[in-house]
């Protein structure tokens, strides 16, 4: 049986950690990462998780030696984020172009300059096009599930692609709520032990990260894109998976709230979603039909889904914790672009808010279903990239 | 062919030799046996590896020797001359 | 830990490389690998062998190989000994084989690391003195008075102008239990040194000079006999650490004057005399301490 716990985002994932039994951890510390690697050091220590942590001297060694032991057929297990993720960067096309299920928690958190530690999803979003999974959860519950879920859809034979559990960096990492907490025996019916597709072998030697030249490459790149493929479909029907052993449920692509009669809908990811349905809660009590649509997966991003979840609203407003430079946030780019290929035609706005912590509060969320009225009201009449809140004109 | 992603993954079964590398080379090595002692130095110190020890005498493998002429050069008993190759077997 | 070298193993374990011919890195490879046996797991990095092995249609090895990106090498190694300690795989010997910009520059953290931590495993550094892969640019390795593609010479006399790293001594202060210098031309002591770094309780340390035709600028049949000289003139030394003793494993009687190395070689051409002498004085100088 499971139990009732008072856990903080890094505690409960790293509990999750623990459960899915990787047989190596290799991280390296960064703020608000620490806590995660800390509670798996301490569980290793203590026996309670049989892994061997690798002391590595920076993150790009972590992605690394995790790339190393997922050779040799481990299930393995790093966390980072920001500056950190950056860094191992070079290392996240080859551990995902090599097909090996790492699972890795970034705590988001905002890239330098100016020098920061708080929230927001540039480091994690700059790394989409590396070929990882990103999932984006909103509380601490939803982090343990997902790292859960993270091995099972990483590890499956048709995916094979690592996966970023992204949790915002304090708001969620450090946290607490009450959260359920599986028992192993639990975790052991939903997640069966990594039965590796490509392991070090001396009686069949290999190659393991070849080279090809020209005429050979583009196939390889194909292959990913048809894992990601796979995982738009494999991403809900582990989540339902997973409702069946521990009847919880975050949503599988995405979740909708109200998008189904709502005028205007607020598209979000993290942990901002439960303050934007509180805020569409007290729209909805006055008359307003207001939505939000959350993105749990961004990369694969699930057009379909954001397209149906959209299709009736008259206004969007997309919230980016983050920011493409020289065009506007990237969530409201493809979220655009799932409009575009599905033929609706909202009045769209992109909300840049939240970058480095900068709290969204309810009057931020309000105004933003303002501004979609307005927008609604006098098609073409919205600037269509908003930063929120800043201190200047 | 029809892919699924479960195709092309950049690790695969080695060896794979494909290309004969001894279409490189422009001269090969002469071993005389009268004149060779069996030292092998010329078999530890081949790049490639293409000196077989057999019984009856060195052999090169000509399908991979590029005609460096180390070989020749560490002879100590001159029991190797460098001649003329185009590499064609 | 002698060698017979008459009683070598015949199965050649890299076979069919796309090396240059005469490369010297495939001889420091191809005798690592004889002295190493089958039960081996190589790790490779961005360099001349690695491009010469592992790029498909052609994969030369008969033992797993696993290629890492350039900074990280040490690392994956780390988790490659880690791993297959976890699978219950017993005696393998895990080797790291890289250049020398792999080992002194842009790999030199990350080796950093793995040393500090005292996992299990041998690095190669084969040192043919530049990033050869790339063509011919200088790295923390390359001797005073080189001429590299980024030591161009021209008309500053821009030629190499730093010493090469000490490796030996940076290896040394991380406490690994066993380090040495070898060349290729020393087989017999190069492949005695490879066996005791595979049986040291911890990380070994290897560094072989590895003459490069293309790059130093010689006939590609005179490569064993550059790698001879360099240990003839004194300029490069065959040496071992073992558990925190140094001894020169080889002590010529009588130091051959330096010119007979530098002048056979054209990365060496713009050097004149006043250069060459200025060479000589510090082999003397290190000689000095040596002897």
């Amino acid at each position: 049986m499971g139990e009732r716990r008072f856990f903080n985002g890094n505690h409960a994932l790293a509990h999750a950690v623990r459960l899915a039994g990787p047989e190596v951890v290799a991280a390296y510390p960064i703020t608000p990462q620490t806590a995660i690697i800390e509670k798996l050091a301490e569980f290793i220590a203590d026996d309670q998780l049989d892994a061997d942590f690798i002391k590595v001297e920076s993150e790009h060694s972590a992605l690394c030696a995790c790339f190393g032991a997922a050779c040799a057929g481990c299930r393995v297990f790093t966390a980072t984020c920001s500056q950190g993720l950056v860094y191992m960067c070079e290392m996240l096309p080859y551990v995902s172009s090599n097909r090996f299920p790492v699972v890795m928690a970034v705590a988001n958190r905002s890239l330098a300059a100016p020098w920061t530690m708080w929230c927001d999803h540039q480091d994690s979003i700059s790394m989409r096009d590396h070929g990882w999974i990103q999932l984006y959860v909103e509380d601490a519950q939803e982090a343990l599930d997902t790292c859960l879920q993270a091995y099972r859809l990483a590890e499956d034979p048709e995916v094979l692609t690592p996966v970023m559990v992204c949790l915002d960096g304090f708001t969620l990492s450090h946290t607490d709520e009450m959260v359920d907490l599986p028992a192993p025996e639990e975790v052991g019916r939903f997640l069966p032990p990594y039965s590796p597709r490509h392991a070090i072998n001396l009686s069949e030697p290999a190659t393991f990260s070849i080279g090809t030249p020209p005429d050979c490459y583009m196939e390889y790149k194909y292959s990913q894109q048809l894992a990601m493929e796979a995982a738009l479909s494999k991403i809900p029907q582990v989540a339902g998976e997973f409702e069946k052993c521990f009847h919880r449920h975050h949503g599988g692509l995405v979740k909708e709230y109200h998008c189904a009669d709502a005028d205007l809908i607020l598209v979000t990811m993290g942990s901002v979603t439960g303050t934007a349905r509180f805020v569409a809660e007290n729209l909805r009590s006055k008359g307003k039909r207001a939505g939000v649509l959350k993105v749990r997966s961004f990369r694969p991003f699930p057009i379909r889904e954001i397209a149906s979840a959209l299709q009736n609203a008259r206004g969007v407003g997309v919230l980016d914790r983050d920011c493409s430079f020289g065009n506007q946030g990237a969530l409201g780019t493809e979220v655009k672009s799932a409009l575009f290929e599905s033929g609706s035609r909202p009045q769209v706005i992109n909300f840049i808010a939240g970058l480095s912590g900068r709290d969204i509060r309810p009057v931020d969320l309000e105004k933003m279903f303002t501004a979609l009225e307005e927008a609604v009201a006098r098609p073409g009449s919205a600037s269509p990239v908003n930063f929120i809140g800043l201190r200047c004109e | 062919m029809k892919a699924t992603s479960q195709d092309f993954i950049p690790h695969m079964r080695c060896p794979l030799r494909t290309m004969n590398t001894g279409s490189w080379r422009s001269q090969r090595p002469v071993i005389e046996p009268g004149q060779c002692n069996r030292c092998l130095l010329c078999w530890i110190f081949c790049p490639e590896g293409a000196i077989r020890k057999n019984p009856e005498g060195l052999i090169v493998d000509l399908e991979y020797c590029k005609g460096c002429g180390i070989c020749a050069h560490e002879c100590r008993k001159g029991a190797i001359t460098m001649v003329e190759d185009e590499g064609v077997l | 830990m002698m060698i017979d070298m008459k009683q070598l193993p015949t199965e050649e374990l890299v076979y069919g490389s796309l090396a240059c011919a005469g490369c010297g890195g495939l001889i420091a490879l191809r005798l690592a690998l004889k002295a190493l046996g089958k039960n081996t797991v190589i790790v490779t990095t961005a360099c001349c062998l690695m491009a010469v092995t592992t790029f498909y249609p052609q994969l030369a090895f008969e033992i797993p190989c696993v290629t890492s990106v350039f900074a990280g090498t040490a690392a994956v190694i780390s988790g490659v000994v880690t791993g297959l300690k976890r699978k219950g795989v017993q005696g393998v010997n895990v080797v790291g084989f890289a250049g020398d910009g792999g080992t002194v520059d842009i790999g030199l953290q990350a080796l950093s690391g793995a040393m500090e931590r005292g996992e299990k495993f041998v690095w190669i550094c084969y040192d043919n003195e530049a990033y050869m892969n790339t063509g011919i640019q200088r790295s923390g390795s390359t001797p005073v008075g080189a001429l590299t593609t980024t030591t161009p010479g021209g008309k500053k006399a821009m030629w190499e102008n730093r010493p090469k790293k000490d490796m030996l001594s940076i290896v040394m202060a991380h406490g690994i239990p066993y380090a040495a210098t070898a060349s290729i031309a020393y087989p017999k002591d190069y492949m005695e040194k490879i066996c005791k770094a595979a049986a040291a309780p911890g990380p070994a340390y290897i560094q072989v000079l590895a003459p490069c035709p293309t790059g130093w600028g010689y006939d590609a049949d005179q490569t064993v006999e550059v790698a001879r000289l360099a240990v003839q003139t004194g300029m490069w030394i065959l040496a071992e650490y073992d558990r925190g003793e140094f001894r020169l494993t080889h002590r010529p009687s009588k130091l051959k004057p330096v010119g007979e190395y530098l002048l056979k070689q054209g990365r060496f051409s713009r050097l004149g005399i006043e250069g060459g002498k200025a060479i000589q004085a510090d082999v003397d100088i290190q000689w000095k301490v040596y002897r």
